[in-house]
């Protein structure tokens, strides 16, 4: 019978092996599927177990945390929530994140590999990391003064700093308060009801995942791309191009404004915004000129993240003329985001090259051990350096004679354009105020910012001058703020 | 095998009986317990419980009644197995405890302090009353009667989370199945070790194959049938498994014969087969092995074994620590049926390993307890003891984590469960007692023949094939026990 006993007691080994085996597989093999599995609230117990970092802004953090008490324990708080609610989106423990709070939330909630000291240990052991913290390029004046600056008209406004790329301000308005997001109570899911259905869309990020008809701030892109291929070469001489512009190959005509656009200069053109004339430059460097420019600038680039993705801007490639005599002048299906126009004020200021836009600019763990900084680039060559110059030349003369006079600062070279967009069913929605600008202060080498601001105004008439009236004071404030 | 007698120890040797390493190991099993409890404390609630002296002088006091009954009524017994299950023991209260805390409205660890109590009550009382496992050979068929009755009495009572074992009596609910293995085992041991000559060499015998008579048959189709009849009425598949599990592995054991565990498996196929299609209860448990996500899939969330799964694979090599998982989000059956996922969780695949180590320590003690010994009754009875414990360890971890269709069946010890801890405490017991019995030295006088007069069952395989059979000859390796041709009695 011992034979007997010893093989049972084999089987039994057997299973032994098997339970083995399989805990092996379950809790090591498949363990990572498991984790990644949305139903497996694990995830979200854990992340919620620890406070999560900071987002800063200066250094100093305009997130915090707050113990609930509950299972999904920590929640978030912010210090100015709607002033910064466009840059740090929001996080929820129901409807989870948004922008850079989505961006960075692996470093965030403390589940990022590079937070690990010894990544491979940990990973053995699982051990949760402290939250890490990330350091965003906003100005907190700039950011400011874009904030109380659009107050509480429905707009955006995007400033960069041209030699770097840095974001220094992103606001979108009407804002809403991310605190009432975070955490799981009712008030949460009603507030987010609230957020959703009414007409104002407050979570909408304007300056970023919104598109406008740019509208004449466009005619930057035209006269760069005039300039680049030598259709104008003296800003001065006569273009000959007549007012009203009858579009090629129809007999629509299209009109100015302003007085004297007919057979203007480029920089008589370019201050008075004249449409003729830049519909007429359009067609002439053609589609192919125009769409590389455009795309030189940036448009058309549905890859661009900041790390938040922002929306592609758009500049048609497949287009009759009188369809590209309309895109030159930012109607038709032209349409930017204000982070793409502020990238094209940008451009100008710094001789042409346009810098990749970041936000975040370097990461930490909990001790403010740097993690990884964000590295500047340069996207493209939007235009020679020389164009560029003379663009500079044209954009300050549109604030010291033309339209953008409002956006004049003392101790500073500012240069702008104006513009508006009609846009709905035969113009009848709110017009949209455009105005992009750069300043640079008196004998420094570098301009210190370049700003985009749209503002939807009531109070806009079809004269240009609505972008140098609503939206060029608030490009001024923030370029004040950056400025000092 | 049988060159090997000459071999033995000379008769009289002086063995040693190790209780002081028991005693040993005892405190070591307690203090572990008692570090698990304190550790919950302070991963909780940051400081040790309130209740952390009565707690380990309780189970303390329970390990020591155990040991003082092994000493005095048991000496020769195997050092390591009342250590073993009180560790286990010991470790379930913690994690009981530890599950409370998820639970501070239903608290379930000082009923199960109770039930423990009980069943080393009873531990003391079998070692203590019962002087020689052999007397239970006596009583086989009393024993299969009263299994049987167990069985059937929760018929007459309401289903519970649809399974129809539980009597519920005035607050207190009671599996009495969860007894009625050990008496069945004890027929099952008592019937084949009377009748194992008849089943391995009898019959009538067609072309290559032997096929038994039908008088040694029935009993067997009437053990297949109520297995499956507990299936179909109580919707008990675990019980089920277990019986059969147990009754394969015997009757291998006793006949030595292939042909049984082919014709066995064969019958469980069938079974399995026909409840499967036919019972929804069971079907869904197949389907659910299958699919663990599928309910993920229909958007209705995790259930209760996707939610197993999370667990274990949240623990992984080491675990989050005691206290620090979220198995708690498995819910209903969490300190019963799924305490194992708990235990995966927060002790990792490491925790886990030394955890299936221990039940295998404790089955192999088992085992070698039984190749000790030489009466057939308590090898076989040893040996189903022992795989009792290895297939319900083996069906409940496998069903938690994946490998085979989950059964709703008690971790031995581990789980909350009075019927089951009790009757758990049971066997350890009678594995006490046979290993006492297999370690006990042999006075040098008394002769082999002694045994077959007071021995039935013995004495009829004895009458065919002489005192031992060629297979019958003692393991003399294990224990250095040797143990020669000769009983105390």
């Amino acid at each position: 019978m011992n034979r007997y006993i010893r093989r049972a007691s084999v089987f039994g080994l057997v299973l032994l092996v098997a339970l083995l085996l399989n805990a092996a597989r379950v809790q090591v093999f498949k363990a990572d599927a498991y984790d990644a599995n949305p139903a497996n609230r694990r995830t979200a117990l854990t992340r919620y177990s620890q406070p999560r970092g900071n987002i800063l802004v200066g250094g100093r953090p305009v997130t915090g945390s707050r113990d609930s008490g509950g299972r999904l324990r920590y929640e978030r708080t912010y210090t100015e929530g709607p002033l910064y609610a466009a840059v740090t989106g929001y996080a929820s423990q129901i409807y989870g994140t948004s922008l850079l709070e989505h961006a960075e939330d692996r470093v965030l909630s403390g589940t990022d590999p590079r937070l690990a000291p010894f990544p491979l240990w940990t990973d053995i052991t699982r051990e949760q990391q402290p939250g890490g913290e990330v350091r965003t390029t906003i100005d907190a004046a700039a950011q400011r003064a874009a904030f109380e600056g659009l107050g509480s008209k429905k707009g955006a406004v995007a400033a960069v700093e041209p030699r770097t790329g840095k974001i220094l301000a992103l606001v979108s308005t009407p804002s809403y308060d991310p605190n009432e997001l975070a955490g799981t109570g009712r008030p949460v899911t009603t507030a987010w009801d609230r957020l959703n259905h009414g007409g104002e869309q407050p979570m909408l990020n304007r300056a970023l995942k919104q598109t406008y008809p740019p509208g004449s701030t466009f005619k930057v892109v035209t006269a760069a791309a005039a300039l680049d291929h030598r259709k104008v070469t003296d800003l001065d001489a006569k273009t000959g191009i007549p007012s009203p512009y009858t579009l090629p190959g129809t007999s629509t005509k299209l009109t100015n404004e302003a007085g004297g656009c007919a057979n203007a200069s480029l920089r008589h053109a370019f201050e008075m915004s004249c449409n003729t004339v830049f519909a007429g430059l359009g067609v002439d460097v053609g589609l192919d000129g125009m769409a590389g420019t455009a795309e030189n600038f940036g448009f058309n680039d549905a890859g661009l993240k900041i790390p938040s993705t922002a929306t592609r801007s758009n500049f048609d490639t497949d287009m009759n003329d009188a369809q590209l005599a309309l895109s030159a002048i930012g109607q038709y299906d032209t349409t930017a985001t204000p982070l793409q126009m502020a990238m094209v004020a940008a451009a100008v200021a710094n001789d042409g090259g346009v810098r990749a836009p970041y936000l975040v600019d370097k990461v930490t763990d909990a001790d403010g051990e740097t993690v990884s900084a964000t590295r500047q680039r340069t996207l493209h060559r939007a235009m020679e350096r020389d164009t560029a110059r003379r663009l500079q030349e044209l954009m300050t003369g549109v604030v010291t004679r033309g339209t953008g006079g409002n956006a004049a600062i003392d101790g500073a070279t500012v240069g702008g354009k104006t513009g508006t967009a009609q846009h709905g069913v035969h113009n009848e929605g709110t017009p949209y105020a455009w105005f992009i600008s750069w300043a640079k202060r008196d004998g420094a080498d570098d301009p210190a910012v370049a700003v985009a601001v749209v503002v939807e105004d009531a109070a806009a008439d079809r004269a240009d001058i609505s972008g140098g009236g609503s939206a060029a004071p608030i490009a001024r404030a923030v370029m004040q703020a950056a400025l000092r | 095998m049988t060159a090997t007698t000459a071999d033995a120890p000379p008769p009289g040797l002086r063995l040693p009986r190790r209780r002081g390493t028991e005693l040993l190991l005892l405190v070591g099993a307690v203090l572990i317990s008692v570090y698990g409890y304190i550790d919950v404390g302070l991963a909780r609630q940051n400081a040790v419980p309130g209740d952390t002296v009565s707690y380990g002088a309780g189970l303390g006091a329970l390990a020591l009644l155990g040991h003082l009954a092994v000493r005095f009524r048991a000496p020769y017994a195997d050092p390591l197995l009342l250590p073993i299950a009180v560790l286990l023991n010991g470790l379930g209260l913690v994690l009981i405890f530890r599950l409370d805390l998820e639970t501070p409205r239903n608290p379930a660890a000082p009923t199960q302090l109770v039930w423990s109590a009980l069943g080393v009550g009873l531990f003391a009382a079998v070692v203590l009353l019962l002087r020689d496992h052999r007397v239970l050979q006596r009583y086989a068929y009393v024993s299969v009667a009263a299994g049987l009755a167990l069985m059937i009495v929760p018929i007459f009572f309401p289903a519970v989370n649809g399974a129809k074992i539980w009597i519920r009596v005035a607050g207190f609910s009671f599996q009495p199945g969860e007894f009625a293995k050990i008496l069945l085992t004890v027929f099952f041991a008592a019937y084949l070790a009377a009748n194992r000559n008849a089943l391995a060499h009898t019959g009538r015998r067609m072309w290559r194959y032997q096929f038994p008579t039908g008088r040694v048959l029935g009993p067997i189709l009437t053990i297949w049938l109520i297995s499956v009849g507990v299936l179909v009425l109580e919707r008990d598949l675990g019980t089920s498994l277990l019986f059969f599990g147990v009754f394969v592995v015997l009757l291998y054991v006793a006949t030595g014969r292939t042909g049984w565990i082919a014709m066995g498996l064969l019958l469980a196929a069938a079974g399995a087969a026909a409840v499967g299609s036919l019972e929804p209860h069971v079907h869904s448990r197949v389907s659910d092995w299958l699919h663990p996500f599928a309910s993920i899939d229909a958007g209705r969330g995790a259930g209760q074994l996707a939610q197993s799964l999370f667990a274990f694979a949240a623990g992984g090599m080491l675990g989050t620590g005691l206290g620090e998982g979220h198995s708690s989000l498995i819910g209903f059956a969490m300190k019963s049926d799924f305490i194992l996922a708990t235990f995966g969780e927060e002790l990792g695949l490491v925790g886990l390993t030394v955890l299936f180590l221990l039940y295998a320590l404790l089955v192999a003690r088992g085992y070698r307890a039984g190749l000790a010994l030489r009466d057939p009754f308590g090898r076989l009875l040893a040996v189903g003891l022992a795989s009792l414990l290895a297939i319900q360890v083996f069906v409940i971890a496998g069903g938690v984590m994946g490998l085979i269709p989950l059964t709703g069946m008690a971790m031995p010890f581990l789980a909350q469960g009075g019927s089951s801890v009790v009757t758990n405490w049971v066997i350890i017991a009678l594995l006490i007692r046979i290993s006492d019995s297999a370690r006990r030295p042999v006075p040098a006088a008394t002769e082999p023949g002694v045994i077959a007069a007071d021995h039935p069952g013995g004495g009829r395989a004895g009458a065919s094939a002489g005192p031992y059979g060629e297979e019958d000859t003692p393991y003399r390796y294990g224990y250095g026990v040797g143990g020669g041709k000769e009983r105390d009695r």
